[in-house]
């Protein structure tokens, strides 16, 4: 085996591995790219139910409804607001006024179905896409709401 | 004063560093001895002065100075010590001054352990480790510094963030940083390489130990984090695909391919480039790591809050860094000739096809991650790339590479008879019909992906034993014939069994984790019981406790199998009061053969409680893997080869030095 003929072989497994890898990304990037809507998105421009996505905002203040291990809420960005029903624990720091995002789907009534929702791990955190969206908004108060 | 002293000593490190990142490099350049060895020294004075610097925050934070902000904002008097202790790196300042402190102290056991390196070489380590140094000790000073007064000073701090109280979270910072900053040092031998124009087995030998030490905390520093996962955010979950995870988990692949790239160097004096490049890239990948982490600028769930401005500095240091080296790269790089010829299936080709993999991995992995940001960036949309794309990306380039592991080590160098390898594993080819007809039976078949991952775990298990068994002729010949044989075997071959075994017992945790796992969600009144994976979860009742600096609600479940009582559970629900918030204690009983876990929630008002129960079984493989791999980059580590002698340069006659 020459040098020439190692180094053939050589870069035609690497160009093989890497089809192999470019193939694998666009067909899964296909359904596993989640995109993010805040309420006043989903207003403007609704997602087709049964479609997975991200809804992001605060959990709005007297919305959260609890019955055994069902939670439902509604996520607002104080300028629209989304119905969220959730079967689960919800987070440790999930509460009233507190920012959220939740993934999920919309069924056919407008109720979005979470099957995760995530409050962050630090009391003084708000999700960037839930900050940014709430800027857009008009509501976004950057410092000192500590 | 403590802090002045602190702010001091790392002003009188930079200099050091300063120093420590040119003299050398101008005194390898001019020959000039003196220059040469100020490295060393200099290397000496900026680990003793961080010392100092890091010192001086441990006794704020433990003495609770909360005229430091520092400490007034991640510290509480009320504390327990350990949290005290561990509130030092608990935070981005505090943990960027680890950062450093480590770097320095890995630049001195260069200078220190390296005392049969060429003079030369070791001046331009060092040197390139004092420069990295200079930009962190420039980023904490000017941006993150950690001594920064607060006037007037608060009556008490504003505590530490309690998922963070945790003596599993205390211990995976310092052990991610110190593979982090271990890769440091391959970095700064791959440039120092560049600068001389020369690679040879020598080098990979000095290399080696280096990559193995980094290569074994990161491992370590992972398993940690994501063992807190499983047991501190109560989700069951122990891997998430989430940036910061994946963050640290890059390295890792980029590490593992050096390790074993590096083996080729050593042995066949080839895959020099390529050796070079993932030295490169894996330190770049940590710099990366610890922008993703640092800068806020991707939505994780275990961002703690983070300053974007900082994401700056960190950007253009790592487009220095990585630039500056990949530049150098394309620049000396192709003056360095490879060696030994090979045949595509030897055991070059195998460690080729296992860099291929590993590499291409950890492509996919960066993609995914960054793919958010640059559609951000580019478009404004904002989405998030999950679990699924990881699994259907990841796991279809893992499988082959580790169905790869159980035949690699038993294919000989420069050309291979695959046949006859594959002829001697023929043990190895029994255990996966057994295993297959265990799991069928024992499991009732199961999802596909069960099948597969069982397969290999026993492919794996039975071929790394197989090639250890073969290489000391165990039942082959006198026992006591095996038995010298063992003890004569380079603890690197123990060492590569063990780490390989450990893999396998990591395939075997994640496949039974992942598919056969049962969870139960439902609300209990105190009396009721669940049953779930054999097991029968009565719960008892909940209370009120108070623990040193929370409040908890704690619940009661006894559990028992066959009627005879296992152990009894006390999940919590905890709420503190600095900071105020609220936290999930899951109370696991982890066995062999399964995890118990069981979580509990809110009070519905009507004398019930929300309740997760899950059934995980074999889930602590996973980490105990870990541990054996670990083991083995331990008794790699210990190989008197990378200790005595035999790392010494083969004199080469000057002017063929290219």
């Amino acid at each position: 085996m020459t040098r020439k003929k190692r180094r053939l072989y050589t870069l035609l497994a690497g160009m093989g591995v890497l089809g192999v890898a470019a193939a694998l990304v666009l067909y899964s990037f296909e359904d596993s790219l989640v995109f993010f809507h805040s309420p006043s998105d989903l207003a403007e421009k609704p997602v087709p139910a049964g479609r997975s996505f991200r809804l992001g905002g605060l959990v709005e203040e007297g919305s959260v409804e609890k019955d055994g291990v069902i939670i439902r809420f509604r996520v607002t960005d104080l300028a629209e607001s989304v119905p969220v029903t959730y079967r689960g624990l919800v987070p440790d720091l999930f509460r009233e006024g507190q920012g959220v995002v939740a993934e999920g789907k919309l069924d056919e009534n407008g109720l979005f179905v979470a099957s995760n929702v995530l409050a962050k791990h630090d009391e003084n955190y708000m999700p960037p896409e839930v900050a940014e969206s709430l800027r857009d908004a008009g509501h976004w108060q950057p410092e000192g709401s500590n | 004063m403590v802090a002045e002293i602190g702010q001091f000593s790392l002003i009188l490190a930079l200099i050091a560093a300063l120093l420590q990142g040119t003299l050398p490099l101008y005194g390898a350049h001019r020959h000039n001895m003196q220059l040469m060895n100020f490295g060393g020294n200099a290397s000496l004075v900026q680990f003793l002065f961080l010392t100092v610097a890091f010192i001086a925050l441990t006794i704020g934070y433990v003495t609770s100075d909360f005229s430091i902000l520092n400490v007034a904002s991640n510290s509480h008097s009320l504390k327990p010590m350990l949290y005290k202790i561990s509130g030092v790196w608990g935070n981005h300042e505090g943990s960027l001054l680890l950062w450093v402190w480590i770097l320095a102290l890995f630049g001195f056991a260069v200078a220190a352990f390296g005392k049969n390196l060429p003079g030369s070489l070791k001046a331009r380590v060092i040197a390139v480790q004092g420069l990295i140094g200079v930009g962190f000790l420039l980023f904490v000073i000017f941006t993150s510094n950690p001594f920064e007064r607060i006037d007037p000073a608060p009556f008490d701090g504003r505590g530490l963030n309690p998922l963070l109280q945790d003596p599993g979270l205390a211990f995976h910072p310092p052990f991610l940083y110190l593979g982090y900053v271990g890769l440091s040092v391959t970095f700064s031998f791959a440039i120092a390489a560049l600068i001389e124009g020369k690679v040879d087995p020598a080098w990979a030998r000095w290399v080696r130990p280096w990559t193995l030490a980094a290569w074994g905390f990161l491992t370590l520093g992972i398993a940690l984090g994501s063992w807190w996962a499983y047991y501190e955010l109560g989700w069951g979950g122990w891997w998430f695909w989430d940036p910061v995870e994946n963050a640290s988990f890059m390295p890792w692949l980029a590490a593992t391919a050096l390790l074993h790239s590096a083996i080729v160097v050593e042995k066949r004096d080839t895959l020099k480039n390529w050796t070079i490049l993932l030295a490169i890239v894996s330190f770049s990948l940590s710099l990366l790591g610890t922008f993703l982490v640092r800068s806020g600028v991707l939505n994780s769930v275990h961002a703690f809050a983070s300053d974007p401005t900082r994401g700056v500095f960190i950007l253009i240091f790592l487009v220095a860094v990585v630039g500056g080296s990949l530049l150098l790269y394309a620049l000396r790089a192709p003056k360095m000739k490879g060696g030994g010829l090979f045949a595509p299936i030897s055991r070059e080709g195998a460690l080729v096809l296992n860099n291929l993999l590993l590499s291409t991995a950890t492509a996919t992995v960066l993609l995914g991650t960054l793919y958010p940001l640059f559609l951000d960036a580019f478009t404004g949309a904002k989405v998030s790339v999950g679990p699924p794309f990881f699994n259907s990306t990841f796991l279809p380039l893992a499988i082959p590479l580790v169905i790869a592991i159980g035949v690699g080590p038993l294919l000989p160098w420069k050309r291979a008879d695959l046949r006859g390898v594959l002829s001697r594993l023929k043990l190895a080819v029994l255990s996966i019909f057994v295993i297959l007809g265990l799991t069928w039976w024992l499991a009732d078949g199961g999802p596909f992906l069960s099948l597969v991952g069982m397969a290999i775990f026993a492919w794996l298990l039975v071929g790394a034993l197989v090639e250890w068994a073969e290489r000391i002729k165990l039942f082959r010949t006198g026992f006591g014939n095996s038995w010298r044989r063992m003890v004569n075997l380079p603890r690197s071959a123990h060492g590569m069994t063990i780490a390989h075994v450990g893999v396998a017992l990591v395939v075997l945790g994640i496949t039974a984790a992942e598919t056969w796992q049962s969870e139960r969600l439902e609300v209990m009144k105190p009396g009721e019981s669940a049953d779930v994976g054999g097991y029968t979860y009565l719960f008892k009742g909940a209370e009120q406790i108070k623990g040193p600096n929370y409040d908890s609600l704690q619940g009661t479940f006894v559990v028992s199998k066959d009627g005879r009582e296992v152990v009894t559970l006390y999940p919590e629900q905890r709420v503190y009061a600095n900071p105020p918030m609220e936290t999930t204690e899951a109370a696991i009983y982890p066995m062999l053969s399964a995890d118990l876990y069981a979580v509990i929630g809110e009070q519905d008002g009507k004398g019930g409680y929300a309740t997760r129960i899950y059934h995980k079984p074999l889930i602590s493989w996973i980490w105990i893997g870990s541990i054996v791999m670990f083991i083995g980059g331990l008794f790699s580590l210990s190989d008197r080869r990378f200790r005595i002698g035999a790392a010494r340069r083969k004199q080469v006659p000057s002017g063929s030095a290219a």
